[in-house]
């Protein structure tokens, strides 16, 4: 096992991410998060940015977010995401820089490229953390994520190992403005790193409207493994459409194949904030429900009593789904009939 | 011949998990096994690519000596060969320690031509270990695959960005990480069963992947569990009684009251 000491190691990173030029909003959350953390460190914030045609916009606005320095690193190679290739480069700056923590977004690019940076670097990385903060006598990050089954977080430290990696989901940290100034650096990126086994032949952008409008809906209607049959979602979909709200699932139900990947809500999916959430079958798991956020009212349906989930219900129902969604659907029908448009 | 490896995790089955009343944790006893949902999908992705060419398929574990019942369940669908990495000394691994585990495994058995895993693990739930893997065997990755195509020594892949998708080229050897969606997993037949049921299993320690002991399990992790908690909620939690209809009609009028409906 290669040595990485703690001697030496400084500063926090929070890697941005940009989609055709323009920064993702994760990415000023990130960049805020590790101002905060840097600040009670006493030290630098730095926002890192691969990619290719970066505007001058895009490091001003991760000065304005909090970074006092920005890693612009451009490359025609890095137009595309190859796996590899992003992790190379960015555990390369990493060796060179020697940050004490690095942030990175847990969309699917993250995801992909920091288990290959943690591995090559031999430390350790938390995926999907829910809160992150420092322990002021030795400088250590505490990683709060949700745990497997029932209502139950765990704190994670990396005491030894350097650097502290973590993931963070989307809509998680919120994105502070600051008065800042910070300086651009454009570190040189050798040949070597640029190499890779991969081809992108094709970037196909879909426009997920489906996948936007559950992360803004007012109203969300969640199925979870109780709901039994696959046809319930009809009657979901219906109940959603007749309260103009969307359906988002649990890992259960995305698993199953019965609604896309995207539909997920919790730690390794989106995270929703409706005024009304009305969930079905859902038995109220940490690792979902963290995705559930400055929810008004949250509607319980499921027939387990003991269920988690409604320790965090407003309003509860013990009953069979079978039973309570054709009838809820009903009613649901006649009153916004009745309402006035 | 190809070979092609797939790595599978047991996990709790969800639907045997009851919680307690008083904690919401979970209650241990009578939670039953499965072979983790997304890993079926690995192993399916494996088996459509040996029905259109000469490959065999080597399935592997890490895990307690019972997680031998998971590779005889993927043997059963189809698989070839199973392995189970079993040691005390591998218990408490985080993901780094688990790669190292794996990869030790995966160079013992011969060189792979392509390496196939779930996207993440319904317990561990941090898509971790498959792109780690990866950088031990020296071979590209592709994460969050929808769709596999094996022509001659290319790969090629279909992945979900989120913002749609990329096509992916790789050649061989590979590692690819699968979701759910990429396909249905078959069900195991009669003669698999058969033959899973009397299959040899071998059981590997650390002694005999040439692992130090400061590189498995809790000892080889760099990530502690520091302590866990429980988040208590402010909630109103009203349950509503009576039947459906008295349900539906006590919820509505909340709703309603509430201008939410």
């Amino acid at each position: 096992m290669r040595d990485i000491s703690k001697e030496g190691w400084r500063g926090v990173w929070a890697v941005a991410e940009c989609h055709e030029g323009c920064l993702m909003p994760v990415s000023l959350e990130l960049v805020s998060k590790a101002r905060e953390l840097a600040d009670k460190l006493q030290t630098e914030a730095t926002a890192v940015v691969f990619g290719h045609g970066i505007s001058g916009a895009v490091c001003d606005t991760l000065m304005e977010y909090g970074a006092h320095v920005v890693q612009l690193v451009e490359h025609e190679a890095l137009a595309v995401f190859r796996d590899d290739v992003f992790a190379r480069v960015l555990t390369g700056l990493i060796l060179s820089k020697r940050p004490e923590i690095v942030l990175a977004p847990a969309t699917y690019t993250g995801k992909a490229y920091m288990p290959r940076v943690q591995t090559m670097l031999e430390t350790g990385l938390t995926a999907g953390c829910l809160e992150l903060d420092i322990r002021s006598d030795d400088r250590v990050l505490i990683q709060t994520r949700a745990a497997w089954g029932g209502n139950l977080f765990v704190n994670i430290v990396c005491p030894d190992a350097r650097p502290q990696l973590v993931t963070v989901s989307p809509n998680v940290m919120i994105a502070r403005r600051v008065v800042a100034e910070g300086r651009v650096e454009r570190p040189e990126v050798p040949f070597e790193w640029l190499k890779s086994g991969m081809e992108v032949t094709e970037s196909v952008h879909e426009k997920q409207d489906e996948a936007v409008r559950l992360t803004k809906a007012d109203v969300v209607v969640v199925a979870g493994r109780g709901i039994e049959k696959r046809e319930n979602l009809k009657l979901l979909q219906e109940l959603a459409d007749a309260l103009g709200g969307a359906v988002g699932a649990t890992r259960a139900i995305t698993d199953l194949g019965w609604l896309p990947e995207y539909t997920q809500i919790g730690q390794t999916g989106v995270t929703v904030s409706p005024r009304l959430c009305i969930t079905f079958g859902v038995s109220g798991a940490v690792q979902h429900t963290v995705g559930l956020r400055n929810i008004d009212i949250l509607v319980a349906v499921n027939k387990d009593p003991a269920a988690p989930i409604f320790e965090m219900a407003t309003y509860g129902i013990v009953a069979d789904v079978n039973k309570i969604l054709p009838v809820l659907l009903e009613q649901v029908k006649k009153i916004r009939c009745k309402s006035p448009a | 011949m190809l070979n092609i490896a797939v790595c599978i995790k047991q996990v709790p089955d969800a639907r045997t998990v009851r919680f307690d009343k008083e904690t919401g944790m979970m209650i241990r006893e009578g939670v039953e096994t499965i072979i983790n949902p997304v890993d079926l999908n690995a192993l399916e992705a494996a088996l459509a690519i040996k029905d259109g060419h000469d490959a065999r398929i080597h399935v592997l574990t890490m895990g307690p000596p019972s997680a031998d019942k998971a590779l005889r369940d993927a043997l059963s669908m189809g698989a070839d060969q199973a392995y189970l990495l079993s040691d005390r000394a591998f218990a408490g691994a985080d993901t780094l320690a688990t790669t190292r585990v794996l990869a030790a495994a995966l160079k013992k058995i011969g060189q792979m031509d392509m390496v196939v895993c779930g996207n993440q693990s319904v317990d561990g739930d941090t898509a971790q270990v498959g792109p780690g893997l990866a950088v031990r065997l020296e071979m590209p990755s592709v994460a969050y695959v929808n769709a596999l195509e094996l022509t001659a020594d290319t790969l090629k892949c279909i992945r979900m960005t989120g913002h749609g998708h990329d096509t992916v080229l790789m050649k061989t050897p590979c590692l690819v990480t699968v979701i759910p969606s990429i396909n249905t997993p078959r069900m195991p037949s009669l003669k698999g069963k058969m033959k899973a049921k009397s299959a040899g299993i071998p059981v590997w320690t650390a002694n005999d992947l040439g692992l130090s002991m400061n590189d498995i399990g809790l000892a080889g992790s760099p990530t502690r569990v520091l302590n866990t908690f429980v988040r208590s909620f402010e909630a109103r939690r009203e349950r509503l009684e009576g039947d459906a209809d008295a349900q539906v009609a006590a919820l509505c009028e909340r709703l309603v009251a509430a201008g939410v409906l």
